[in-house]
């Protein structure tokens, strides 16, 4: 059973190109690869497409179809409806070289720059002993086939080379939590490295990267945020954070978070759409706090979930998207600047004045 | 056009030509011994066909069975090769293997483990007690990705002393060799072009490791990836080196053949070892018909006996399905020749209704995701398409055992994994690639180092010689008058598969010679569209050329041999014989002809040979080598005596 169907290619190099049509014959029980193979026995002999395994193990055939980063070995034809056209292109935030192939020659460079496993001393090669639980936490993670898919789609790159510098991505922030799980690696600086070295900070876990990882590693969930939850733990303890604030503005320490809270519990929870960081409050000492600039107490808009289509999933398809860039990591609803009495600031001087 | 002097030029004192888990390996070691390396790598970093081996890496580690070692191991690839094998290979590689296993850890590996916390082994088909070490179902992966991450850390070194990662060891990825540079018989470099770009690059180097792997892109149905061109199999016999054993290919009985999203890729032999049958288009399970006398007596007479082994193996036969493979193959086969096979040209699977699908699920999931994933074939609810496909070639460059060295007449030339033959004989053991890989891969890298070390002086790359390969590189791309690349493969996937595959006839493989030779003349005409950037369709127009080469080889080899054994099957000559176990065939090049001789295997040392009993032997050695079987026994026993 074949039929006729619509492909839109992009076709092209470092100076530019376009979409272009192609009909192509396609027969039950293909993939998209499929379909480009035949493409290149026919109509397009040098569309330049990498592939290797054609069986989902090699992570060589990443390209975007229809705006969302998938392998095309993967990508059945089944899948698509039987008149809609399938616009393939190449992965967006790697520089293209020609058709759908790209430049993924960033995703080495921050491979060289992670620090490697580093081997225990006093363990003789044979004399390794660990247990499976221990090891299936880093197995999972070295189940990545190294498609780059969780690169590209993740927004912190995708539309800004300027951060390329400073952020790894998430394979890599996975290949450090790897290392920090890993039984016997010696290096202890897994996850200050992270947080230094490979910009985890910059993860505002939108989850995409778990959403398009063909291998299906829970790349946020298991990887990145257990990475930042540790770095928290180490450097921004908020109660050891808060009270040093608070001594060196030479308050008393009756305002410690557990007091405020107590004190302002009733009328932020009845209203219930708003929560308070440090706990809401009326109270006058607050309110001076407030016009010296620093209101520890203010109301804030409760989190939002951000917006989710039917299937409960994040819109990452750009061709479906109401706008030409990923979604904003504070909110489409966050209109910048923001008003200053929003805003937690005190000026150096402003002390003086009182 | 593109003159000599603008080529770019870089100088290494190793090159290694692959970049799967023999190159790695290799390139490792020899970076290791402080030589200058380069690594040449058809595609990315890490993508090479080693990602797909699943199983596991054969290793008498005796961590899960305390009686393995590695005279146990020796004796079950010999046997697995039909005694065909380099016996010093073998040997080696049985001694070896499990020191690189645990050497990988060192390296940041993590393979499943025993309850005690050791490297975990699994049973596999061949192997005597369970050996192979594995991570689930994706072990080459997991070897890929330590050796590259290895790499890395090497690379993180040479950055701290000599600030630059590429200091003594640097990666080419996406670039294709298309020829091998020689000083006299000496090796001078390699050539070759950068597939992104399309510019020439040339190495000049006095020592080369092939580590490139198989062939089996020559065929219709392969599990190979699109790499498996033969590329180190043709630079070896151009640059003068000698293959052997090409007529041995490994095809596995059961691969997909439809949906074509998935057509190749392997079904595991546990699919029938749980339950699942093999059934003809009139859904009769033909298994029954093809048990070979040999083997009348371990396997079930009826489908009622059959189904009771599952459960009670030890007072039922087994049932035919789980024959050799080269029987069901052949079973298969014959089915399909009759006019009984499935739509797409093969037999049917099935265990969806033999098993509930939650059985199937729980002891098959990576078989029953792969499948619903990438074909959305649901093999609790329907039987798959099954039929031989096209694997593993144990043939390969004969090379010293303990060096790695090309024979023939040239010096400087290595190689290592699936591009080198004699380990696996006339047929490999599942799990013996993955620890061939490291131990011959580690072993190549050294010597090539050491033998680089020993030159007096460098050889040089002659100017003519770099001018002939651009020129031959180029023309696909000048010519607009020949066929497209793609079409000649799909008629060399016709030859191979229909004339040189896993049944093999006199008359049929003479039939496939002479379409060879017609194949050449067009490939020889072949022109390519477009320009030099990433052209995939010049890319394969220049390796046809290697890949017609070595389907010749395979052809002549596979008429010469008057057997059948491991994965070589003449349907005229069924038998094993035991004066063909004392023969390799060698193919060599002559002008641009294959040539053929014969050459007498090398007799196994006393102590090795000692190891097997005489019962076994008697199936495999002449009367001549029994005799002397008997007096070296004879002889040892008196020793014993005095």
């Amino acid at each position: 059973m074949s039929a006729k169907r619509q492909f839109r290619i992009w076709r092209g190099d470092e100076t530019g190109g376009d979409l272009q049509d192609y009909m192509v014959e396609v027969n039950e029980g293909e993939v998209v690869l499929d379909v480009i193979h035949r493409l290149q026995a026919t109509d397009a002999p040098d569309l330049a497409c990498r592939w290797n395994c054609k069986a989902g193990k090699c992570g060589s055939c990443s390209m975007e179809i229809n705006g969302k980063p998938r392998l095309g070995c993967m990508t059945r034809m089944s899948t698509f409806g039987d008149e809609e056209t399938v616009t393939v292109t190449p992965l967006r935030t790697f520089p293209v070289i020609r058709d759908l192939v790209t430049d993924v020659s960033f995703n080495y460079e921050k491979a060289r720059e992670t620090p490697a496993f580093a081997p225990p001393a006093d363990v003789a090669p044979g004399d390794y002993r660990m247990q499976q639980v221990d090891v299936e936490r880093s197995q999972e993670f070295r189940k990545c086939i190294e498609c780059f898919l969780c690169q590209t789609v993740c927004h912190v790159i995708r539309d800004h080379d300027e951060n390329k510098q400073a952020f790894s991505g998430p394979r890599y922030f996975i290949r450090a939590a790897e290392l920090d799980m890993h039984p016997l690696d010696s290096r202890t600086d897994r996850k200050e490295y992270a947080q230094a070295e490979q910009g985890l900070g910059f993860c505002n876990i939108t989850k995409c990267c778990t959403e398009v990882c063909p291998e299906h590693i829970k790349i946020t969930d298991n990887g990145i945020i257990p990475m930042k939850e540790r770095v928290v733990d180490r450097r921004y303890d908020p109660l050891v954070w808060l009270g040093s604030k608070i001594f060196r503005r030479g308050e008393t320490p009756q305002t410690s978070v557990t007091t405020a809270r107590q004190g302002s519990a009733t009328p932020g929870s009845a209203r219930g759409g708003v929560h308070s960081h440090a706990g809401g409050s009326h109270d006058p000492r607050a309110e001076a706090q407030a016009q010296s600039g620093v209101n520890w107490h203010r109301e804030v808009p409760h989190p939002t979930a951000p917006s989710v289509d039917d299937r409960g999933k994040l819109p990452l398809t750009e061709l479906t998207f109401d706008r030409a860039a990923a979604p904003s990591p504070f909110g489409d609803d966050v209109t910048f600047p923001l008003p200053p009495e929003h805003l937690n600031f005190a000026h150096p001087e402003q002390d003086n004045k009182h | 056009m593109t003159t000599t002097t603008r080529i770019e030029r870089h100088h290494y004192d190793v090159v290694v030509i692959g970049a799967g888990g023999a190159g790695l390996r290799a390139a490792i070691e020899a970076r290791l011994a402080g030589k200058k390396t380069a690594i040449i790598s058809k595609s990315l970093f890490g993508k090479a066909h080693t990602v797909m081996a699943e199983g596991g890496a054969a290793a008498a580690m005796g961590n899960v069975n305390s009686r393995d070692n590695w005279q146990v191991h020796f004796r079950d690839t010999m046997r697995g090769g039909k005694f065909l094998n380099n016996f010093r290979m073998a040997e080696l590689h049985a001694k070896e293997s499990p020191q690189r296993i645990w050497e990988l850890e060192t390296y940041g590996a993590l393979f499943d483990r025993t309850k005690d916390g050791k490297i975990s082994q699994r049973n596999f088909g061949g192997h005597e007690y369970p050996r192979l070490a594995h991570v689930g179902d994706r072990t080459g992966l997991e070897l890929i990705r330590t050796l590259q991450q290895k790499i890395v850390s090497l690379q993180q070194e040479d950055q701290r002393e000599f600030g630059s990662y590429d200091a003594r060891i640097r990666v080419f990825s996406e670039t294709t060799i298309t020829e091998l540079l020689l000083d006299g018989d000496r090796v001078a470099g390699a050539f070759g072009y950068y597939r992104e770009s399309g510019e020439f690059v040339l190495f000049e180097a006095p020592a080369v490791v092939l580590a490139t792997g198989g062939v089996g892109r020559s065929y219709k149905v392969t599990s190979n990836s699109w790499e498996y061109t033969g590329d180190g199999h043709a630079l070896a016999l151009r640059a003068g080196a000698t293959l052997i054993n090409m007529e041995f290919l490994q095809f596995h009985p059961t691969g997909m053949v439809w949906p074509p999203s998935v057509k190749g890729i392997l079904v595991t032999e546990s699919v029938r070892g749980d339950g699942g049958v093999l059934k003809n288009s009139d859904g009769k399970r033909f298994m029954f018909d093809y048990v070979p006398d040999v083997f009348r007596k371990q396997y079930a007479e009826t489908e009622e006996e059959a189904d009771r082994w599952y459960t009670d193996p030890d007072n039922n036969r087994r049932p035919p399905e789980l024959l050799p493979r080269d029987e069901v193959a052949r079973a298969i086969n014959s089915e399909v020749k009759a006019g009984r096979g499935s739509p797409a040209g093969g037999v049917f699977l099935d265990i969806a209704s033999r098993r509930s699908a939650d059985e199937i699920r729980r002891r098959l999931p990576s078989m029953y995701h792969q499948f619903k994933e990438l074909a959305d074939v649901d093999i609790t609810a329907e039987p798959m398409e099954v039929g031989p496909t096209c694997h593993y070639v144990m043939g390969g460059v004969e090379v010293d055992p303990d060096s790695g060295a090309a024979f023939g007449h040239v010096r400087g030339l290595f190689a290592a994994g699936e591009v080198s033959g004699g380990m696996h004989g006339s047929n490999r053991l599942g799990g013996n690639s993955l620890s061939d890989l490291l131990v011959f891969g580690k072993r190549a890298g050294g010597h090539a180092a050491s033998y680089a070390d020993g030159l007096a002086a460098r050889p040089k790359v002659a100017v003519d010689a770099v001018e002939a390969a651009v020129e031959t590189a180029l023309a696909p791309l000048q010519r607009d008058t020949g066929e497209s690349p793609y079409t000649l493969q799909q008629d060399l996937q016709v030859v191979m598969g229909d004339l040189v595959g896993i049944i093999r006839r006199e008359g049929e493989l003479a039939d496939a010679l002479r379409r060879l030779a017609e194949l050449r003349e067009r490939v020889a005409k072949v022109s390519a569209f477009g320009g030099r950037r990433y052209n995939p369709g010049w890319h394969l127009a220049l390796d046809l050329r290697n890949m017609l080469v070595v389907s010749e080889c395979t052809a002549k080899a596979a008429l010469e041999r008057q057997e059948s054994r491991g994965g070589h099957t003449r349907e005229d000559y069924p038998a094993m014989e035991p004066k063909w176990r004392q023969v390799n065939l060698v193919c060599s090049l002559d002008g641009d002809t294959v040539q053929l001789t014969r050459k007498p295997l090398p007799k196994m040392r006393p102590e090795l040979i000692g190891l097997f009993d005489r019962a076994e032997l008697g199936k495999y050695l002449t009367d001549e080598e029994l005799a002397d079987f008997d007096a070296l026994v004879a002889d040892a026993g008196e020793a014993d005596n005095r």
